[in-house]
């Protein structure tokens, strides 16, 4: 029996992992010491969980628990990150690298930084929403001190070159930063072997709680430090103060340690639950992927119908199912998506894309429903559309002069 | 964002939607938006002997609160004079239709909409083309 909504749009958020809901539990009520209190019990059984936690953390990242920094989640980790490199690099350098396809909150930071005084490239990304390595290079300056590109995007899934990224930035001694909390839990994001020496991520994305996220900040080869972004008690080695999060922690811990073990499984089962959503809803006339196929994220599709509008095309099943689209209706600026429009994308197609993301809890049965209604709603829309008209009668859109709002 | 039970309602059951024959005299039809902008209108409107609308039609690419507004425009059209379809404001979309603020810019369309039609009717049969004061809000 099909239960609605249905579910996909976990590149937002996902449901809490039942397995995690139970671990956090006791941390709300008998176990709910603060982890920094050293000399009584209930403080020691707080902080034995935190360190507990911190394993489970460390673990699916290859990294050291102490390298991870516990955080309110990936936006307070991105912040971190590079305000706190910048600051503590200063005498090194002011120029930060990223790209035009990263979330907001590294791209507004980095804004941020550029009032600071500091320097940015935004580095353009190719229709298949990847950079390109020799861009990347010659955008490099003896004042280069961070490069900052995200592991996955989260509206196409698409993954980036983070091995070649940080191969040539150890070269030119300059520090790379991730921002995966599209990747860590989905597809095994490894500190070591890709040589990365921030890396920000979030435990609602993987199935844990909100509101409780990390930075990975590397101890070794080469030693990173950052300016701490908020000031207090010295928690977490003093790179960011306040009481931690137990039972935020407990779950993020557990929600790793469940990615870890499963991952392999799931990415196989929900990879191939995407590729039949996909290859079932590409056979709807003049349907686009947008974003690489080949470096991308197993459980996310962005795909453009033309001669539909987004939130129109949301409006025939969003009752039942739960995605996202690239149309920005209803925003006052009427500006579709920006990471689109960056692979190049025209705002027509833009405007008429739909993201999905698949998760743990996703069916075949639900895949199946999505697929039907999807189809049978841009069909019902092309038949009101003029622009589908158009098409159809062979009209140059481009020979029409439009009256621009 | 909810929509209004009258947007769901011309969204669902849209009304009018069709081709008039744009080559015929007594057709008019206004295109206006932009695909760039997420919202393309076509509105067209037939006139009998007496200057009355006797028939309107639409189609949309857009929200569900453009297809509503064009939907409900070509209501509102059948059986007024041209010279009564100009005087359709957009506000009395926007009330009818419960639109919230963001989406003020669906009715906006759908009355340069029925300006558009009614001055390509007007060129057709030899008539000077009515001034508009330009739309404040798009």
């Amino acid at each position: 029996m099909l239960k609605f909504p249905i579910y996909l749009d976990h590149n937002a958020t996902t449901p809490c992992d039942p397995r995690v809901v139970e671990a956090m539990i006791p941390y709300f009520t008998n176990s709910f010491g603060n982890a920094a209190s050293r000399n009584h019990p209930f403080g020691w059984q707080a902080e034995e969980a935190v360190d507990y936690a911190r394993e489970q953390v460390a673990k699916l990242i290859g990294a050291d628990p102490k390298e991870i920094i516990f955080t309110s989640g990936a936006t307070e980790a991105d912040n971190l990150a590079i305000k706190g490199v910048f600051e503590m690099y200063a005498s090194k350098g002011n120029h930060i690298i990223t790209c035009n396809i990263e979330h907001k909150a590294v791209l507004d930071t980095c804004k941020h930084i550029e009032k600071e005084g500091g320097e940015v490239t935004y580095l353009k990304v190719n229709p298949d929403g990847l950079i390109d390595m020799k861009e990347l290079e010659a955008a490099i300056k003896p004042t280069t001190i961070l490069i900052a590109i995200m592991y996955a995007n989260n509206e196409i899934g698409t993954v980036m070159p983070m091995k070649e990224i940080s191969a040539l930035a150890k070269k030119k001694g300059i520090l790379v930063f991730s921002d995966a909390t599209q990747a860590v839990g989905k597809i095994p994001a490894d500190v070591t072997k890709d040589g990365i020496d921030l890396m920000a991520f979030t435990a609602h994305k993987m199935y844990g709680p909100k509101g409780v996220g990390a930075l990975y900040v590397r101890r070794k080869n080469p030693r990173v430090k950052v300016t701490a972004q908020m000031d207090g008690g010295g928690h977490e080695r003093g790179m960011r103060s306040g009481t931690l999060n137990v039972p935020g922690i407990v779950g993020f811990g557990k929600a790793c340690e469940i990615c870890l073990n499963e991952m392999e499984e799931e990415t196989k089962r929900i990879s191939a639950l995407r590729d039949k959503l996909e290859t079932s809803l590409m056979k709807v006339e003049e349907a686009y992927i947008n974003g690489s196929t080949q470096h991308r994220l197993p459980h996310v599709t962005n795909i453009s119908f033309k001669y539909v509008e987004g939130e129109g095309l949301l409006m025939g099943f969003n009752k039942d199912i739960a995605v996202s689209s690239g149309s920005a209706c209803t925003s006052a600026s009427l500006e579709p998506s920006y990471v689109l429009k960056a692979l190049g994308l025209g705002d027509d197609l833009a405007h008429s894309s739909l993201r999905f993301g698949l998760g743990r809890f996703t069916t075949e049965d639900q895949i199946d429903y999505t697929v039907e209604a999807v189809t049978k709603t841009v069909n019902k829309l092309r038949e009101m559309s003029p622009l589908w008209e158009m098409y159809k009668e062979g009209i140059d859109m481009n020979s029409i002069e439009w009256a621009h709002h | 964002m909810a929509y209004s039970d009258k947007v769901i309602d011309h969204y669902q059951n849209p009304k009018n939607v069709g081709t008039l024959d744009k080559s015929k005299q007594n057709v008019g039809t206004g295109l206006v938006g932009a695909p760039e902008c997420g919202d393309v209108m076509r509105l067209q409107i037939e006139v009998d002997d007496n200057g009355l609308i006797k028939d309107a039609k639409f189609k949309t690419f857009g929200c569900g609160s453009a297809i509503a507004s064009s939907s409900l425009a070509t209501e509102w059209l059948k059986g007024k004079t041209v010279d009564e379809a100009i005087k359709i404001d957009n506000m009395e979309i926007v009330e009818e239709l419960h639109l919230p603020p963001v989406k003020i810019h669906c009715s906006v369309l759908a009355e340069d909409a029925i300006k558009a039609a009614v001055n390509d009717y007007r060129k057709k049969n030899g008539l000077p083309e009515l001034k508009f004061e330009e739309s404040v809000v798009h």
